[in-house]
């Protein structure tokens, strides 16, 4: 008994040192937990497994910020995991002034990332002291409403094509027993359609200077009290089961035809293709909802947190150079729903929805930086924390929003 | 000479708690220290020390947020422990009765003990969902108008958290207590019965005064989970709606975490650990140091 106890820690040790030997094992924290996001990330883990060298060890957290937490305290604590999600942002720009992320500035010149990323500026948040930090590997944009075209038929409306319609619409589509607006009352869901209200009835200029140039005025202006009070008005067209629920089980109530429309990022369209629905068809998109839409090329990116070990390295960079592969891009992109970061990739398989998205990016006039790449963590939560009482404590007066908003922009990082 | 043996005597239990000691004053009395120095200071995710004064709990205490946080505490301390200490209490009596399949009964009173909180709130997260809960069970069962959906509103959503821990926390405390009456010597149940005093008056003048350090004890151990509530509340509402569920150890940890203000985190931490120096100490103080000395 003791002899055969011995004898399978043996082996399993010369297993595990073997394992060590042949193949970097790399683990990936990432919040990739919908269906769609899913199917997304297992190809990244596929393709990357298929080099025979190395192996991806998936590691999904639900929720962004929750994801993000464990890497910051990991790293931190000395147990880095090998590569990890983030946003397109600031949120890791302390780790790599600190010197904990892996330089990629290198791999970058080699592989001429600065002439084949478009659009320029979705480089800038990797870049810290004139060095390469993160790699891109998707545009995001939050400004999209999705809705089921099925139910806009049967009450007999069109598609709305900016927010005021989307109000006016709800009584006749209430009346029919469908949800005016699905939206899921977690904190970042409620802020995300903020943002597409400001950028829908603010418009991009106010949304820069308020955002960018940290304009008091402009966060106390009459245009910016209409930003709020639009928003507000979105409270009565949602439903009672709102609160917590998560984003895709929200899209999931306009994929089963419960609800007319949801605000939310492009990655809903994975939801959509995995419950087998055609766009244009079964569902609509409408950017903005604006006739002048602007979008955010947020997106997320990959950081690789310092190792102590060459070979382990030397993966890393296997893996960055991977994700930017064209045909990668292009296979990851079609099944998250976002929009490859390359330029020169052919898209031709895309949907009507991601060709919407794909037309509006080749204009400058159309993009926006998001707001967690302006602000730090702190602000932006901060701003999110109010954004979020606002949204579910309907006596609270637009002036009294209004004040603390500008109060935070002004006193934030 | 004597003073020399005592000192001497007992020495490996003096050497078993040396790492106890280290721990205590390293761990404790030196992290805490840190702690509170960084408060002072403008530290983001990493430990700065550019001291800026009392700005971080001005912020803190400018902050809704917090408040909130710190009102919800309270509400959630004082309801959870008196709901805890009397269904507890009530339990356990019943099961002192000498009832059939006790052991049944204890078994289904302990069981939500031993679950999680993060399970616990998520049991509760669906059984208070408008669409998939309780509501919608009494609606279908044709009671069209019962309303429970407390985690909807930002007035009740509390309550629905503190009905969560109570179902939790409520065995471990009946647990306890039903020690506490079986330590009871039956001469005093047979001379309250002669002496003709009603069952109740039996339970609340002489029984609960002669079970006080049981009381002491779940008190204590009700009010160190309450002061660390955190897993239930992010399970069961993540804070919501709005920033109606909050509490102060979730507002330390997202500050700590995802929002990178370390030194604000550590503002919060300090007012939580306040409370229990200024209050819980002299308290334990009086309840176990000097009762021993005495």
């Amino acid at each position: 008994m003791k002899t055969s106890r011995i004898a399978l820690l043996a082996s399993a040790l010369m297993c595990s040192s073997a394992f060590t030997a042949q193949a970097a094992d790399l683990e990936v924290i990432h919040w990739w937990t919908s269906g769609g996001e899913q199917a997304a990330v297992s190809l990244l883990a596929k393709e990357f497994d298929a080099n025979g060298k190395d192996h991806w060890r998936d590691s999904a957290i639900a929720g962004g910020e929750q994801a993000r937490a464990v890497v910051m305290q990991r790293i931190l604590g000395g147990d880095a995991p090998q590569a990890a999600q983030f946003n397109n942002s600031r949120q890791f720009e302390e780790l790599a002034e600190a010197g904990m992320l892996l330089d990629l500035t290198d791999l970058a010149e080699k592989e001429k990332w600065r002439d084949v990323i478009r659009p320029k500026s979705i480089l800038d948040p990797c870049e810290v002291d004139g060095k390469l930090y993160c790699i891109p590997i998707n545009i995001h944009s939050d400004q999209w409403l999705w809705t089921n075209k099925a139910i806009y038929k049967e009450v007999g409306l069109p598609e709305p094509k900016n927010w005021q319609d989307v109000i006016d619409q709800a009584d006749k589509i209430r009346a029919a027993g469908y949800i005016p607006l699905a939206v899921g009352g977690q904190g970042w869901q409620e802020d995300l359609t903020f943002d597409d209200v400001f950028m829908g009835v603010g418009g991009k200029d106010l949304w820069n200077r308020v955002y960018v140039d940290r304009d008091e005025d402009a966060a106390r202006s009459k245009d910016m009290a209409k930003v709020f009070e639009t928003f507000g008005k979105l409270r009565e067209l949602t439903d009672e089961g709102s609160a917590g629920r998560n984003w895709n089980d929200t899209t999931s109530l306009v994929v089963r035809g419960k609800a007319a429309a949801q605000a939310m990022g492009d990655w809903a369209r994975g939801e959509f293709v995995l419950a087998g629905k055609k766009a244009g068809e079964d569902y609509g998109c409408v950017p903005g909802p604006s006739e002048s839409p602007v979008l955010t090329t947020g997106g997320d990116v990959f950081i690789f947190p310092k190792q102590s070990d060459p070979e382990i390295e030397a993966a890393q960079l296997r893996l960055a150079s991977m994700l930017l592969d064209p045909d990668v891009q292009v296979k990851f992109n079609t099944a998250k729903g976002s929009t490859p970061v390359r330029g020169d990739v052919d898209m031709a398989s895309a949907d009507s929805c991601m060709q919407k998205g794909l037309a509006l990016l080749e204009d400058d006039a159309n993009i926006a930086l998001p707001k967690n790449a302006i602000l730090s963590s702190d602000t932006d939560g901060r701003i999110q924390d109010l954004v979020s009482q606002f949204w579910n404590t309907p006596s609270m007066s637009i002036e009294d929003v209004q004040n603390q908003f500008a109060d935070i922009l002004q006193d934030g990082s | 000479m004597k003073r020399k043996t005592r000192m001497w005597s007992n020495l490996s239990a003096k050497i078993a708690s040396i790492p106890m000691l280290i721990t205590a004053v390293g761990v404790f009395i030196l992290c805490v220290a840190y702690s509170i120095a960084l408060s002072f200071t403008r530290s983001r995710y990493f430990p700065k020390f550019d001291f800026i004064g009392f700005d971080q709990y001005i912020r803190l205490w400018t902050t809704d947020r917090w408040t909130v946080s710190v009102s919800n505490l309270l509400i959630f301390g004082v309801l959870f422990i008196g709901f805890c200490l009397v269904i507890g209490f009530i339990l356990a009596v019943l099961l002192d009765r000498n009832i059939r399949m006790e052991g049944v009964f204890r078994t289904i009173f302990l069981y939500p003990y031993a679950l999680s909180f993060v399970v616990t709130g998520l049991i509760w997260q669906w059984m208070m969902d408008p669409a998939l809960g309780i509501q919608n069970v009494v609606r279908n069962l044709g009671w069209e108008s019962f309303n429970f959906a407390p985690l909807t509103s930002t007035e009740y959503a509390i309550y629905g958290v503190v009905i969560a821990a109570v179902w939790q926390g409520t065995g471990l405390i009946m647990c306890l207590m039903l020690a506490g009456l079986r330590g009871i010597d039956r001469e005093i149940w047979k001379a309250a019965r002669v002496d003709g005093i009603p069952l109740w008056r039996t339970y609340i003048f002489i029984i609960i005064p002669m079970i006080r350090p049981v009381i002491v004890t779940a008190v204590v151990l009700k009010a160190i989970s309450v002061v660390r509530v955190y897993d239930l509340v992010v399970a069961q509402t993540g804070g919501g709606p709005g920033i109606a569920t909050e509490v102060p150890a979730k507002f330390v940890i997202d500050h700590f975490t995802e929002r990178g203000n370390v030194a604000i985190a550590m503002a919060a931490a300090t007012m939580m650990l306040l409370p229990v120096l200024l209050l819980v100490g002299p308290w334990v103080y009086n309840e176990y140091v000097r009762r021993a000395r005495a």
